[in-house]
């Protein structure tokens, strides 16, 4: 199938003196060289500017608190295991008296800690939270000169109890996602139908 | 003791020795921008406005590398060969004068290191040592693609070398003098002999391409097949050095091209500019103005060459020994039985 017209049928044919020559066909590679000068670059200068990234890019991620400022986390571990590279690692503790207002239930995580130079930043571990605490946000990971540094824990994760500074989550929030989460039970199953993955086995 | 002449000497050998350096540094950063320009990229613009402070950063950098000599190699000549490179790139911008002769006391002082009758034949033969730091440096690195990349630089030169003396040949018997100063002077009066002799000229510019190593001839550091060439293992300052003559020799052979084929310091309508702004045969002006035309030269012919080495693809090796030995030499003779006809045309019926 001929999608364009630019290929050129192959043959050993003589060359003419012209093209033995080869200044012509120097002249002409050079003057291509040339047009591009006039061109404008299609650099981007990084860090001043940026490109327009999608609204539910999936980049650094956040561990938000509720409305009150009390982390959301219960440490329940589903993204731990959720997540396939293995990136997540926590600890938990009971939550003492006086400390509502810090920490929503019962159950609160002590060190919460992501590898990101593990992370695939597949959003699978904001998938299996069943209580709204992680998020995965459009900021992107810094680099670092240590690998130490990239393990990220929750001084880093943590949303800042600053109200004008929250990060704002409804575009990876939306209806459809709350509904799916809804769902009981292994969720991707749910996806296909049964059926045909009964025929198949 | 004439005092006078010393200084006059020593400025003259600073300025011409400062000039190489700072445009060869510089080159670096153009070539670099330039390369980006053709590729649509905006090229090095961090260090300092429109990156100008890179080349200082790569001097810094290349000072600060670790210096490894290897344990096999023979030190001495391992020291010797980017020396030697740097000293017959250095050694080259003798001859050249660099623009028109300037009055001071009423004396004229040419701007020029010296004026050696056998100018371009001075130049020839140090631009043909330039090969043996490449050579001793390339042996005492002990290494095969060092060797190898020695020894593709010195058949490349051998071969090239004989195109280029056969060219300047027509241009001697064209000018009738060996002098670099007396060629540029009877390119006076927007009379160029890239116009009467071009074949000459292009065939010497092809030479200088492959002299310098310059891309699509830079076999002798072919990283595709020979890590990097001569310079393999080299590093710190004494790669620094290789790499800074490559750009010395490319400004000299820019130079020299602009200097006998380009009217050097002429250009058209001089005279009658001169005239208009009043100014007579030895004021600073004049001299000024040459050398900024000369200048402005030199800068298109190191940007052709970086046209060139970011447009072309490398030659293979026995394509550049073809080119070489089959046409350019052939070529060459064709070319000083044209001029010797022509000159002789020309003086016994048009004089």
């Amino acid at each position: 199938m001929q999608l364009t017209n630019r290929s050129r049928v192959v043959s050993n044919k003589k060359q003419s003196f012209a093209e033995k020559a080869y200044f012509p066909a120097i002249i002409k590679g050079m003057m291509i060289t040339m047009s591009h000068l006039l061109k404008k670059p299609a650099t981007i200068q990084y860090p001043e500017q940026v490109r327009p990234m999608a609204p539910v890019y999936r980049g650094q991620h956040i561990l938000k608190r509720d409305e009150n400022g009390a982390e959301r986390c219960t440490a329940c571990g589903l993204c731990a295991v959720a997540c396939p590279a293995e990136a997540i690692t926590m600890e938990s503790a009971e939550r003492k008296k006086g400390e509502e207002n810090l920490y929503r239930e019962e159950k609160y995580a002590t060190i919460y800690e992501i590898n990101m130079l593990r992370c695939i930043f597949c959003g699978l571990c904001e998938e299996a939270c069943p209580k709204e605490a992680i998020f995965l946000t459009d900021k992107t990971v810094p680099s670092e000169f240590e690998r130490g540094d990239f393990v990220y824990g929750k001084d880093k994760l943590t949303e800042t109890l600053d109200n004008t500074r929250k990060v704002d989550v409804s575009k990876r929030q939306t209806e459809e996602v709350k509904e799916f989460k809804k769902i009981p039970g292994p969720k991707h199953n749910t996806l296909f139908d049964k059926k045909s993955l009964d025929h198949k086995h | 003791m004439d005092w006078g002449f010393v200084i006059y000497k020593a400025i003259i050998c600073v300025g011409v020795f400062g000039i190489a350096l700072v445009v060869a540094m510089y080159s670096t950063w153009w070539e670099r921008k330039f390369a980006a320009y053709l590729q649509d990229r905006l090229g090095p613009n961090r260090a300092g406005p429109m990156g100008l402070l890179q080349p200082l950063a790569d001097g810094i950098k290349m000072f600060m590398k670790e210096e490894i000599i290897p344990n096999v190699s023979n030190k001495f000549l391992f020291i010797l060969g980017p020396c030697l490179c740097m000293l017959t790139a250095c050694m080259t911008g003798v001859v050249i004068p660099w623009a028109k002769d300037v009055m001071v006391d009423g004396k004229m002082y040419p701007i020029q290191i010296t004026d050696i009758n056998i100018g371009i034949l001075y130049l020839l033969g140090v631009v043909s040592i330039g090969v043996y730091g490449i050579m001793i440096g390339g042996w005492a690195s002990n290494n095969k693609y060092s060797l190898i990349g020695a020894i593709r630089a010195s058949s490349q030169m051998i071969s090239y070398e004989i195109a280029m003396g056969l060219s300047i040949i027509s241009l001697v018997i064209l000018t009738g003098t060996l002098s670099f100063r007396e060629i540029l002077e009877q390119q006076d009066a927007g009379l160029c002999y890239a116009a009467i002799n071009p074949l000459g000229f292009i065939i010497f510019f092809i030479c200088a391409l492959a002299e310098t190593n310059r891309a699509p001839f830079d076999l002798p550091e072919c990283e595709t097949e020979l890590v990097g060439g001569y310079h393999t293992e080299y590093s710190s300052m004494k790669l620094g050095f290789f790499l800074f003559a490559e750009y010395i020799n490319m400004f000299i052979s820019s130079a020299v091209m602009a200097g006998l084929f380009f009217g050097g310091y002429n250009f058209p309508w001089a005279k009658e500019l001169y005239e208009s702004m009043g100014l007579n045969e030895g004021d600073t002006w004049i001299t000024v103005i040459g050398f900024g035309v000369y200048f402005v030269k030199i800068l298109l012919f190191i940007s052709l060459f970086m046209w060139i080495r970011w447009t072309l693809p490398r030659f293979r090796y026995d394509q550049l020994m073809n080119l070489g030995w089959k046409k350019l030499i052939p070529l060459s003779i064709l070319n000083i039985v044209l001029v010797s006809v022509g000159r002789y045309v020309y003086t016994h019926y048009f004089q």
